[in-house]
């Protein structure tokens, strides 16, 4: 066998030659930007790499690098992605997915991956917004939002995927936001090098429906008090020359501490045990709380493809079974 | 100690009989289908044919004694070949009054009635909704009616057991067994064997149990109420090695089969559903055959990560019930777009909706045919007994892989749980599956995942792993060749076109169809799925009568055989009895513009050979009227 020297890749390598057809300033281009770049630096090989899609505007993301990508139906590419991981393990298998269609249709798909802990990475570009059907809200968007559907604002309560994954028991959640180009390839990265289901949601800005939704932790003027960046092994501290802090109570509330009881901050600790800690930061009122982006939870468990397989393996170890034996199983007899 | 049954003791008279039907009735926690199992395998050990129909509620324990808790399995053996359970049982075990209810209008004249009388209280009647008690008020004139209080010598035959009074009274169906055991002279030794085995470790259970049966066959040995016993020759089954099998087992073992010939992983992606769970169980215990199984969240999930797994080169399959396939609908086109192998089973069971989830029915023949939006075609075909289930297994991965295209597999209730002697068939005969995967490209040369088999016009299967073969597929529509998103019309028109094409080849892959009788005459009866056993035994006897009648059945119901349309055209009337409202009726019409006669029935039973047999002669006695 020769050795030859995998020759290096560089970014272009990664992009496919089909056309780009996100509207201009749509927030996917920053994110297939920064994912790109993540896979440079972790010289990620084409042919082992599968991105797998659901329909929605982020869905088109598989056409745009030169990996081997399937782009399927709304709301399952976590179930396909399930075959092609439980069938190959050897393969590196990315979902890229949306609000929509991560959230709504395909709910389910997306808890029962977080439960079995399959090696799936998990890109959500949550824009809080229907985007590729023309602007209908979604279960993430704030309730109240006047849309073409919602005229007089939507009744719906949105849910937090986040807080959603952790509930389905996933192994590794985190968050950037689109326009935090070292942030969010830092956290790809990161999703990366995990062995079970990693979640990325990623706030994504669609300037077409839904403009200027994450206005205010994109913003380099509101940034600080407005976000709060989860470092591992440091206490929860954001604003201005990092003047405030998280704390919780007895209860797992958080609330805010400033001066003298900056001390109280939080230490986080994203491989801890309990959830409760990332649930809270999870739920926490975005009026009254900053937005944590970064890692909230991050846990080794044995994902299921090696599961599956290694039950192929130890049954195939125990016994082998010819096909001629398969069917002379059971009882037989002779006719003369 | 009493003799030993089988003692020599046994001076009663033997009468030979070429075929019998049993059916036993019971509650659903009497054991009926155990009892029913364990006289199949004796029976077929024996060397007779065998044909089996089980009939049981939805609900796993409905209410005790009444009407839909009552569960049924029907069992016909023979001295000659038989093709199905039989209509009318000639001897009708009923445990309760409800069992007895439900099924003594279909014992036959002169049949025997072996009656449970221990569950007879006032009590039992009321929950089987007798006002009077059928014993005493006439309905059982005209049968043989033996009456047992089972329970009551049950619990004396197990003075000495250490079982409770409960554990007892369920060996009940074991003294019954036993009874018929004596009646039709069958050895006691497999079922001996067998309850040992299944009971391993409950000794306790294994000696009731077999005292039980003993004790029933002794019983029927010394006293005067079985006046005779009976004895049913082997059938002239075609030499070989057999054994008995149900439609579901055979399937699997079929599928199975064909991985191996192919050399690849299967991957079964399945959600539990009546009656189909049964493929997911047996599956998932061949892990060592290089089986993957996956018990998904929903019929969805199941059928996308089965399109998944092909996706990186296994055998994706899925099976099901006709809910189960309303709901993969969109995902199977999915895979007809991305050009995947995919195999999908559908125990078929009456619908519509939830409908009867333990009855029979052909209908979903059309949800298989169009149930997809757009132009969706996939190949699909159904196994006649269940012995053909192996082989229809076996096709259908030959023809998903060969042809790159989804293949709906339409088995039914009544092949999946029926089971029959199958013929072993010989390994060295069955065709090896050859796959061939796109070799790795180095030459920086760009990959076409559309490029198409000149022949079948499959396309290339390009598994995620090789490499220069990295590609982008997916549900959009495809430009011929480079798989690029395409909404240019010509290409679209050209895609829908080939698409059809391709499933439409597959008619040279899977061969003609052939006749059971003359290829030309008076009627054709033309079947398709599990209607087999009622169609061949009533042509039989129409041509025995020297009627024109014959028969052609067909397991690929899309593509259709080549030689159909012209087949057709050599009888004067054409007849197609289905479980559905005439779906392929409907689509044989409309393809060949012939005028064909639909039988129809939808009352989750299969045909009887008879039902068949009188529409025949109906239709034979119109036809020479003169017209
Ligand atoms: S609609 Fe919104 S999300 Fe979709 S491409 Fe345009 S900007 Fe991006």
């Amino acid at each position: 066998m020769s050795t030859t020297e995998q020759p290096v890749l560089l970014k272009k390598d990664y992009k496919s030659d089909q056309d780009i057809r996100w509207c201009p300033g749509c927030g996917d281009y920053a994110i297939l930007n920064a994912v790109i770049n993540a896979f440079t630096k972790l010289q990620k090989k084409l042919h082992e790499t599968v991105i797998v899609s659901g329909i929605g505007c982020s869905s088109r993301f598989p056409y745009y690098m030169e990996t081997y990508g399937f782009h399927t139906i709304h709301g399952r590419a976590p179930a396909v992605a399930t075959g092609v991981k439980v069938s190959n393990p050897a393969l590196d298998v990315w979902v890229v997915t949306g609000d929509g269609d991560a959230m709504s249709i395909g709910g389910n798909h997306f808890i029962h991956t977080m439960r079995r802990n399959v090696g799936l990475k998990i890109l959500m570009f949550n824009n809080r917004i229907y985007g590729l059907t023309k602007g209908q809200y979604s279960p993430t968007s704030e309730q109240g939002k006047v849309t073409k559907s919602s005229p007089m604002g939507s009744v719906d309560y949105p849910f937090s995927p986040i807080a959603l994954a952790l509930g389905a028991g996933a192994t590794f959640v985190g968050r950037s936001v689109d326009i935090f180009l070292s942030h969010l390839e830092e956290l790809v990265c990161k999703a990366s090098a995990h062995t079970g289901t990693a979640l990325c949601e990623i706030y994504q800005n669609c300037n077409i429906f839904n403009d200027g939704a994450y206005k205010t932790v994109t913003e380099k003027d509101t940034r600080e008090e407005r976000v709060l960046q989860l470092e591992h092994g440091k206490p929860l501290l954001f604003g201005a020359d990092k003047g405030k802090g998280i704390a919780f109570d007895a209860s797992f509330q958080p609330y805010i501490v400033t001066g003298a009881d900056l001390g109280k901050a939080f230490i986080w600790d994203e491989t801890a045990e309990t959830p409760a800690p990332a649930m809270a930061l999870a739920t926490m009122s975005e009026s009254e709380f900053p937005v944590p982006i970064g890692v909230f939870r991050r846990r080794d468990k044995p994902n299921f493809e090696s599961g599956v397989q290694a039950q192929v393996a130890a049954a195939k170890a125990k016994k082998q079974t010819t096909l001629h034996e398969l069917l002379h199983q059971g009882e037989i007899w002779e006719v003369k | 100690m009493q003799n030993a049954p089988n003692s020599p003791a046994a001076v009663k008279p033997i009468k030979d009989i070429d075929q019998v039907v049993i059916r036993f009735a019971g509650d659903s926690g009497d054991g009926m289908q155990l009892t029913g199992d364990q006289f199949t395998r004796t029976t077929a050990l024996m060397g007779n044919d065998i044909a089996t129909f089980p009939d049981f509620p939805a609900e796993i324990r409905a209410p005790a004694g009444t009407l839909p808790g009552v569960s049924a399995f029907q069992l016909r053996f023979s001295s000659f070949d038989i093709h199905t359970p039989g209509d009318s049982p000639d001897v009708l075990v009923a445990m309760n009054p409800a069992a007895l209810k439900a099924h003594i209008q279909e014992l036959s004249k002169d049949g025997v009635l072996i009656l449970n009388t221990g569950s007879f209280s006032a009590l039992d009647l009321k929950k089987a909704k007798y006002e009077k008690d059928p014993r005493t008020d006439g309905t059982l004139s005209g049968w043989r009616v033996i009456e047992v209080d089972l329970a009551a010598r049950t619990k004396e035959a197990l003075a000495t057991s250490t079982l409770d009074a409960r554990g007892k009274e369920r060996c009940k169906n074991m003294y019954a067994l036993g009874i018929l055991y004596w009646m039709f002279h069958r050895d006691m030794e497999p079922t001996i064997k067998s309850i040992q085995q299944k009971f391993a470790k409950k000794g306790d259970i294994v000696e009731a149990n077999l005292m039980a049966m003993k004790a029933g066959y002794l019983y029927a040995e010394v006293t005067e109420v079985f006046q005779t016993a009976y004895r049913v020759a082997p059938a002239k089954l075609k030499p070989g090695t057999y054994r008995n099998i149900m439609g579901n087992q055979a399937l699997c073992l079929g599928l199975v089969a064909a991985g191996q010939q192919s050399g690849l992983q299967m991957f079964l992606g399945s959600y539990p559903i009546t009656p189909a769970s049964d493929i997911l169980h047996q599956l998932s215990t061949y892990k060592n055959l290089n089986v993957v199984t996956f018990q998904a969240e929903d019929e969805i999930a199941a059928v996308c990560s089965a399109i998944g797994a092909s996706y990186s080169g296994s055998i994706g399959l899925t099976s099901t019930s006709g809910p189960g396939l309303a709901l993969k609908a969109e995902a199977i086109g999915l895979a007809v777009m991305a050009e995947l192998p995919l195999v999908v089973i559908n125990v078929q069971r009456a619908g519509p909706s939830t409908g009867m989830p333990t009855k029979t029915q052909q209908a979903d023949l059309l949800q298989a045919m169009h149930g997809r939006n757009g132009e969706s075609p996939v190949a699909i075909l159904a196994p006649s007994t269940p012995g053909d289930a192996f082989e229809c297994g076996f096709e259908a991965v030959r023809i998903a892989l060969q042809f790159m295209t989804p293949v709906i597999v339409l088995s039914d209730g009544y092949i999946a749980n029926g089971s029959e002697p199958w013929l072993l068939p010989d390994i060295e005969q069955l065709p090896k599956i050859g796959v061939k995967f796109a070799p790795e490209q180095t030459s920086g040369e760009k990959f076409m995942p559309y490029a198409r088999d000149q022949k079948t016009l499959a396309r290339v299967w390009a598994k995620p792993g090789t490499k220069g073969l990295t590609h982008r597929i997916g549900g959009l529509e495809k430009a011929d060749l480079t798989g690029n998103i395409s909404y240019e019309p010509a290409n679209h028109q050209h895609m829908v076109d080939t698409r059809a094409k391709k499933i439409a080849n597959i008619a040279d892959a899977v061969g003609e169809a052939t006749t059971f009788g003359p290829d030309s005459g008076d009627i054709l009866v033309l079947g398709w799925g599990s209607t087999r056993g009622a169609i061949t035994s009533a042509v039989l006897q129409m041509q025995e009568q020297g009627h024109k009648v014959s028969a052609c059945f067909l397991r690929w119901l899309n593509p259709l055989p080549r030689n159909l349309g012209n087949l057709l055209k050599q009888y004067k009337r054409v007849i197609l009895p289905e479980l559905n409202k005439g779906q392929l009726c409907s689509m044989i019409r409309a393809k060949y513009l012939v005028d064909v006669d639909s039988y129809s029935k939808v009352d989750g039973q299969p045909f009887k050979s008879q039902e068949v047999l009188d529409y025949l002669n109906n239709a034979m006695t119109r036809l020479k009227g003169g017209k």
